[in-house]
């Protein structure tokens, strides 16, 4: 049986605060260069042809088999292509188990390609960003998909790589509804070697940058649903054995000096573009994330759902 | 003959001279170009501090009772500051 390396609990604290966990370069440049053959070329910029119509026939060409969507991952893909190898990476697979479960399931995938400036003045279309968004829709579950964004080739700052708001994932939106902040405080660009992943939260808030280079930008996005036949989905699919057993609370407010590095510690670090207010409750979310992937209806940090549900009333 | 330039600020609370955490801006003049995340840092750091360089606010977000029921709940950013400059352009 395969080792499959799990993410340990500060690593799962890490995805529930911030909703992403980046692997930079581990898939193997050989499985790189395997994938981009197995995409094929992409025509060159021709003067007055749309866009739409170049990417629709590199959708058409590329070796990615159309799948249904609620397919076993595990049968998503033939034996021996690229994208069947990334899956079974042990570090990919091992990533997967801890953020999905058992038997995970397919939901979707696509290749974005974003087009250098030669390919917009050909068409006669405007080179700009995607609006920030939350993909899909409104999804008001605990449970989460994941979505794993693969970035073949090095991406360059200028290439426009994947733009997203650490710690957005908690938000209940309307996919594009929030597309008029154009920047917020803490976003992050990809750029990145061969090879990274980055694993993200279905809810996280991101979008495609705008590519100023010379070259076209390949991603490859799959996302994957927890299993809802499988016994536990989620829950402590992680490597549990490195959690730390919580005798008490941590002192809150009135503290010394800097606390040690601990789980609580990294669901209540905020993140640049918190509001003072509302910060606080995404604070509560993280731990109510906590509490349903650990499988504790009682855990807390730093007091916060522990004060709001002490019902002394009744 | 003028143009509207729009200038959209989120601050950290309901404060116009809070933190500023995220901005858009909307150029009528046709001049620029601004798009999603095309600046990491804030052009000013607080929305009192664009009322000093001559943004006119024009509309503030208002501060609504949270429903019974839905008081954890939390969606779009709260505290949004609508400014604009009436540039003039050329005919």
């Amino acid at each position: 049986m395969t080792y499959l390396p799990l993410l340990n609990a500060q690593q799962m604290a890490q995805f529930v605060a911030r909703g992403f966990l980046r692997l930079d370069g581990v898939v193997p440049e050989a499985l790189n260069a395997q994938f981009l053959q197995e995409m094929g070329e992409i025509a060159p910029p021709v003067p007055g042809r749309g866009l739409m119509r170049t990417y629709g026939e590199m959708l058409a060409k590329a070796g990615v088999p159309e799948v249904a969507a609620g397919t076993p991952l595990d049968q998503a893909y033939p034996e021996g292509s690229a994208l069947a190898k990334l899956v079974q990476l042990p570090v990919v697979a091992g990533t997967i188990r801890s953020l999905v479960g058992e038997d995970p399931i397919f939901d979707h995938h696509f290749l974005h390609v974003t087009f250098p400036p030669a390919y917009h003045e050909a068409s006669g279309g405007e080179n700009v960003s995607q609006h920030t968004h939350q993909d899909s829709t409104i999804d008001p579950r605990t449970a989460f998909d994941v979505q794993i964004m693969y970035y073949p080739h090095a991406v360059t700052r200028e290439m426009g790589g994947t733009r997203f708001v650490p710690g957005t994932h908690l938000r209940r939106v309307s996919e594009v509804a929030l597309g008029r902040y154009q920047n917020i405080r803490g976003q992050q660009h990809m750029v990145c070697e061969a090879g990274t992943l980055l694993f993200i939260h279905s809810g996280i808030w991101h979008g495609g940058g705008v590519n100023l280079s010379d070259r076209t930008r390949t991603m490859f996005k799959i996302r994957i649903n927890p299993n809802p036949r499988s016994s536990r989905t989620q829950v402590r699919q992680f490597d549990v054995s490195t959690l730390v057993p919580q005798n008490q609370q941590r002192p809150i407010f009135y503290v010394k000096g800097p606390l040690p590095p601990s789980v609580e510690q990294t669901l209540m670090t905020p993140e640049p573009w918190f509001e003072q207010d509302t910060g606080r409750l995404e604070f509560l979310n993280r731990i109510r994330l906590w509490r349903y992937l650990t499988d504790d209806p009682t855990y807390d940090a730093d007091y916060w759902l522990t004060r709001v549900e002490n019902l002394a009333e009744v | 003959m003028q143009r509207q330039k729009i200038l959209v600020l989120y601050t950290a609370n309901s404060a116009l001279d809070s933190p500023v955490i995220g901005w858009s801006v909307y150029d009528g003049t046709g001049e620029t170009r601004p798009m999603a995340g095309d600046q990491d840092e804030p052009p000013y750091r607080t929305g009192v501090d664009a009322l000093k360089d001559g943004w006119r606010l024009i509309q503030a977000a208002q501060l609504l009772p949270h429903g019974r029921g839905e008081e954890f709940d939390l969606a779009y950013l709260k505290y949004e500051f609508f400014f604009e400059q009436l540039v003039e352009v050329q005919p």
